[in-house]
């Protein structure tokens, strides 16, 4: 049998694909930050970084193969969990919730909502197909003025709140994934195991205060000029 | 003390179960856990009722045959304690307790508290073992042994099988009790020449067994009454990565059971 089909086919093995998915993810999600916050220098630096985006032509290689990673993540992680609930037929009357802490518990559940969260996203500021019209739509220098649909966009609401709770559910998902990902690798022992614990939660509030700054800085009227 | 039991019974494999409350007066706080659970036999069968079946042998906490999971906790609510090594004085007097068998798709109950764990003697059976020549006894110093090595096998060879760990899983997965058989084996040189193939046929045992995928949560090391860490588990992934991503048996030898549904 091949390789890597019966290591797929084992409970570790697909552990191993979760873990590994999701580290890319992870990745995925700091540049995005990173990205974003070049909002900060104006809507030159935005408008101009996303303007260089749209016309890479690897563009749709990249969004692929993003695709491609959720696709794995997600759909491994619900044969597991499937399998995972089918390993006890008999709940318990009383419920042993020993060690197991809360963020780790709803990993499926935080899950399934930053998936719908990421639908809606992309249908807002991707597709454009819900949310506020933004006009004009192009900026003096003739490119999408993201600047300008951001601002507007995080100045309903609704919208900078759905956002900002997507970023505390992105928070719940992150911190026990950042954790479990050291275990599933391998790498657990008492010499690190300290610094991992602090890692986890670290690099957590890290992305997710990156993300959810524009939002709340829109909101507090630091960003957009009124 | 006196207490209220709620007991899950269940005559059989094939017969639904259900909880009931008994009443126990007068007992000596000095009594285990068992020994209440014996006082409340004597009383059962004194009345012609079928006294509730539960798992024991040596009573000193080295066997783990006594699976029960007491008020949510396996073993109860003592760290580090087998259910026969748990005291009545460990509870308030008046307490409610409610005692389950083991729940896991794996471990069907046999009757009452009793469960069977032969899924953790197949795990065993393909690979939790050494080959060795039989004869004359070898020298004690033939082979060396780190104290670091010696250390950490021995802290692994602690595991019990009771199957506390899969008891407290929320996905009824018995990772920490492979990795304690696994580690215990790899980390001795007797353990080496059949190391691959032991975490390959141990790890694709338990996927059959019909245990669930571990979630990081760590219940497992918090319910083990030997108290065995979960970096242990950490030690198996890295183990089976290994030998899933670089040995020849991975490739070379069949997997023995296809997974049953």
């Amino acid at each position: 049998m091949n390789r890597l089909v019966r290591l797929f086919r084992t409970s570790i093995g697909s552990k191993l694909v979760v873990a590994a998915s999701g580290t890319l993810l992870l990745g995925f999600l700091f540049v995005h930050a990173g990205g974003n916050l070049l909002i900060l220098k104006g809507p030159d630096a935005l408008n101009g970084y996303a303007d260089w985006m749209q016309g890479h032509p690897l563009l749709w290689g990249f969004r692929l193969g993003l695709l491609a990673l959720f696709a794995v993540h997600v759909l491994t992680a619900i044969r597991l969990a499937r399998a995972n609930r089918a390993a006890r037929p008999t709940p318990y009357r009383r419920i042993a919730r020993l060690g197991a802490r809360l963020p780790g518990r709803l990993m499926v559940f935080s899950g399934l909502l930053l998936l719908a969260f990421l639908i809606f996203h992309l249908l807002h500021l991707t597709v454009r197909a819900v949310g506020p019209e933004v006009q004009p739509l192009l900026d003096g220098a003739g490119r999408v003025d993201v600047y300008g649909m951001i601002v507007a966009s995080f100045s309903e609401p609704l919208t900078a709140a759905v956002y900002l709770l997507a970023m505390g559910l992105l928070g719940l998902h992150l911190v026990h994934a950042i954790e479990g990902l050291f275990q599933t690798l391998g790498f657990n022992h008492e010499s690190y195991q300290g610094l991992i614990r602090l890692l986890a939660p670290a690099l957590t509030l890290l992305l997710v205060s990156g993300f959810a700054a524009i939002p709340l800085l829109v909101i507090s009227g630091a960003l957009g000029g009124g | 003390m006196d207490f209220t039991l709620h007991i899950w019974r269940q005559h059989g494999a094939a017969e639904a179960g259900r909880f009931v409350t008994y009443p126990v007066r007068g007992i000596s706080p000095d009594l285990s856990f068992l020994e209440m659970l014996d006082v409340l036999n004597e009383e059962l069968v004194g009345r012609g009722e079928a006294p509730i079946a539960f798992d024991h042998d040596c009573r000193e906490g080295i066997c783990g045959s006594c699976a029960m999971v007491i008020n949510g906790d396996p073993h109860g609510p003592l760290p580090g304690t087998t259910t026969c090594q748990l005291y009545m004085r460990h509870f308030a007097n008046g307490a409610e307790i409610t005692v389950e068998p083991w729940r896991a798709r794996a471990f069907p109950v046999l009757r009452d508290l009793i469960v069977d764990r032969a899924a953790l003697d197949r795990v065993i059976q393909a690979g939790g073992y050494v080959s060795v020549n039989t004869g004359a006894a070898p020298d004690a110093h033939a082979l060396t042994v780190s104290k670091q090595a010696a250390d950490a096998a021995f802290e692994a060879a602690a595991c019990i099988g009771c199957g506390a760990c899969v008891a407290a899983c929320p996905n009824g997965s018995a990772m920490l009790f492979t990795a304690a058989k696994v580690v215990q084996l790899a980390m001795l040189p007797q353990g080496r020449p059949e190391r691959a193939r032991r975490v390959i046929g141990m790890v694709e045992a338990m996927d059959d067994a019909g245990f669930g995928n571990c979630t990081n949560h760590y219940a497992c090391a918090e319910a083990c009454p030997k108290q065995i860490p979960a970096r242990f588990i950490a030690r198996l992934n890295r183990e089976f990565l290994n030998a899933a991503l670089t040995s020849r048996e991975f490739v070379e030898l069949a997997r023995p059971h296809e997974h049953e549904e």
